[in-house]
């Protein structure tokens, strides 16, 4: 990076005997060159993320044209007081606590006993991997028929053990997004497995043959070499995974819908109900803001223990 | 969870024989039982895993009025029949959700791959002014989380006219600064060396472009475009708010469809499951390590 900008410095191109008019036509080939990116990306990240910022400040509604009218911290000011918004906001952090834990601790596990395991390495990345690249609608649709009340897989299994009336998972408010979290845990395990898989490997197999020969058994060995050498992973993971829970829409739009009740309505359902259901543009684009904010934070804390942890290294 | 017990001893058996010979390798200091407890339990979690795909796949295959009756029907069932793989494959619309999701998914990746490595290539390779603040500019985008806009990304379609079109699934998905930062990574990595023997035989810098970098880059380029192709395919927000066409359904909006209408026909909805997901597996079957590498290495999370 700094031999770039060393090398940006000085105007005169690497080329001398070239003039600036040629320097010129490489500074137009340049933009040249970024302009197709640039566009869609202006067309649909920037310009959107902007528009959501300035429509929040009116009452844009869907039904007519423009934003409307200004209104200032209005849209802001009903969210706060709005019952639906914070239960929807729960209901994500909710299911962010239920499926985050499991999400980082069972791939973890998996990984390291797989990446002992001589063999089968393909059967582990088979099982715990091929979920991830289902569609979400392919997912919901075998999770829901598992969920079945009474004759699913799931109420099947309980009556085994006994319970002769199961509750339906995702007919019941309090455990309908238990219900969701298991099917996402089960989904998207694969990618965090294969990320502390690849960890796994660029720890040397030197340090384990030492520390076995000192006497440590296999649990020390995990214990004191293991977890410290993949906190880099472990972050990583963590982070990725506590933005892609507070992003959570397919798993419930397509199971629940948000229901039974509103009882696993989560933030972008109600943004989206908001929007497009109620067609109040303004009130949901204050809540896509406030959510927006929310995510950019951690990514923005993602950055910064990337950046510590290359410094560290 | 603990009825795997069943068809998890089976195979922990198999795994278990494994670890001793070469535990060694490992750590010999208590490994072997280790390994073995190991084995057995990672043998019993992976069968777990496997189970909610096998019953999917079982009911597929078991007749819509047997799977109707529940599980211990479709378990006793050994009358195996294609009924609902036959009677989708008949119908119209499991091809139309096959053509939007195979045409969206193939022009968001080449267009991806295009024009993302063309603006890497000006950033990483090329010095101009407001280079830094370009590169900023855009790296700040990772950040955005794309589905929050979905409001404004609908309003904008729907003011140039492109809502039930395939560009509207398209263009929303080309910037993808991931993409973008992966292939500036690796444009950086390549000698400078190569370009400036081109550049002094005076080769203009589309023609490095094309003919020096490109050919260079295809592990990358292939890794890429298999990538967003299946983030586009799997992709449900955005198509689910932007086509309302029946004709123009992507899968996972055609498979969001199927549980209201097909009603208690399990089986065919199982079937549908499998056939919109079928795809993706013969893909990831074929390009297993471009799609564990893309994936791990891009840190895209769905």
């Amino acid at each position: 990076m700094s031999a770039h900008t060393v090398g940006a410095q000085p105007a005169v191109p690497t080329t001398p005997s070239r003039d600036a008019g040629a320097a010129g036509g490489r500074q137009r080939s340049a933009w040249l060159f970024i302009a197709p990116f640039a566009f869609f990306y202006l067309c649909f990240l920037f310009g959107p993320a902007l528009y959501m910022f300035v429509a929040s400040f009116f009452d844009a509604s869907i039904v007519k044209s423009g934003l409307g009218n200004f209104i200032g911290l209005e849209n802001y000011a009903s969210l706060v007081q709005s019952s639906a918004f914070w239960s929807s906001m729960w209901h994500t952090l909710q299911f962010t606590l239920y499926t985050v834990p499991p999400l980082v601790v069972l791939s973890f596990v998996f990984a390291v006993l797989a990446n002992r395991m001589p063999r089968g390495q393909t059967f582990w990345r088979l099982a715990f991997f091929t979920p991830y690249i289902l569609p979400s609608a392919a997912i919901s649709l075998i999770w829901v028929f598992i969920y079945t009340a009474d004759t699913g897989l799931w109420a099947t299994v309980q009556k085994w053990f006994g319970d002769d009336t199961p509750t339906p998972v995702l007919g019941t408010p309090s455990i309908a997004m238990v219900g969701i979290a298991v099917a996402t845990v089960w989904w998207t395990i694969g990618f965090n497995f294969i990320l502390y898989l690849a960890g796994l490997q660029d720890i040397p197999r030197e340090l384990y043959e030492a520390a076995a020969i000192d006497g440590a058994t296999p649990w020390q060995q995990i214990r004191h070499l293991t977890i410290p050498l993949l906190s880099r992973t472990t972050t990583l993971v963590l982070l990725l995974q506590i933005i892609a829970s507070l992003k959570i829409f397919d798993q419930v739009y397509l199971m629940t819908n948000g229901g039974p009740g509103t009882s696993t309505r989560t933030a972008l359902l109600f943004i989206t109900d908001t929007g497009f259901t109620d067609y109040r543009i303004g009130a949901a684009a204050a809540a896509s803001f406030l959510l927006f904010l929310v995510i950019v934070t951690i990514a923005v804390i993602r950055q910064l223990v990337e950046r510590a942890q290359q410094k560290g290294a | 969870m603990a009825t795997t017990d069943v068809p998890g001893s089976r195979r922990s058996g198999i795994s278990a024989a494994a670890p001793p010979r070469r535990a060694g390798r490992v750590g010999t200091n208590g490994g072997k039982n280790f390994n073995r407890v190991a084995g057995v339990l990672l043998a019993v979690c992976a069968v777990i895993w496997l189970i909610p795909s096998l019953w999917a796949i079982k009911t597929s295959f078991t007749a819509n009025a047997v799977s109707a009756l529940g599980t211990q029907a479709i378990l006793r069932d050994l009358n195996p029949t294609l009924a609902s793989y036959s009677s989708l494959l008949g119908g119209g619309d499991l091809w139309n959700w096959y053509l939007a999701s195979f045409i969206t998914s193939t022009l968001s990746a080449a267009l991806v791959v295009t024009f993302a490595s063309m603006a890497a290539f000006a950033i990483s390779r090329m010095r101009f002014r407001g280079r830094n603040v370009v590169f900023v500019l855009l790296l700040a985008g990772i950040m955005v989380p794309a589905d929050v806009l979905i409001i404004p990304i609908f309003q904008l379609l729907n003011s140039v006219g492109l809502l039930n079109t395939y560009w509207a699934v398209i263009f929303p998905q080309v910037s993808s600064v991931i993409a973008l930062f992966v292939f500036k990574q690796f444009f950086d990595g390549l000698p400078k060396e190569l370009e400036e023997a081109a550049r002094l035989d005076g080769a203009s810098n589309w023609r490095i472009y094309r003919s020096v970098i490109m050919p260079l880059s295809r592990p990358v380029l292939s890794a890429m475009a298999i990538v967003t192709f299946v983030g586009v395919w799997n992709n449900l927000i955005l198509p689910l708010f932007v086509l309302s066409n029946p004709d123009l359904m992507t899968i996972p909006v055609g498979l969001a469809t199927v549980q209201g209408s097909f009603g208690q026909r399990f089986s065919d909805i199982q079937a549908s499951t499998i056939l919109g997901a079928l795809p993706l597996v013969v893909l990831f079957v074929i390009f297993q390590r471009r799609i564990v590498e893309g994936v791990a290495g891009t840190g895209l999370k769905g």
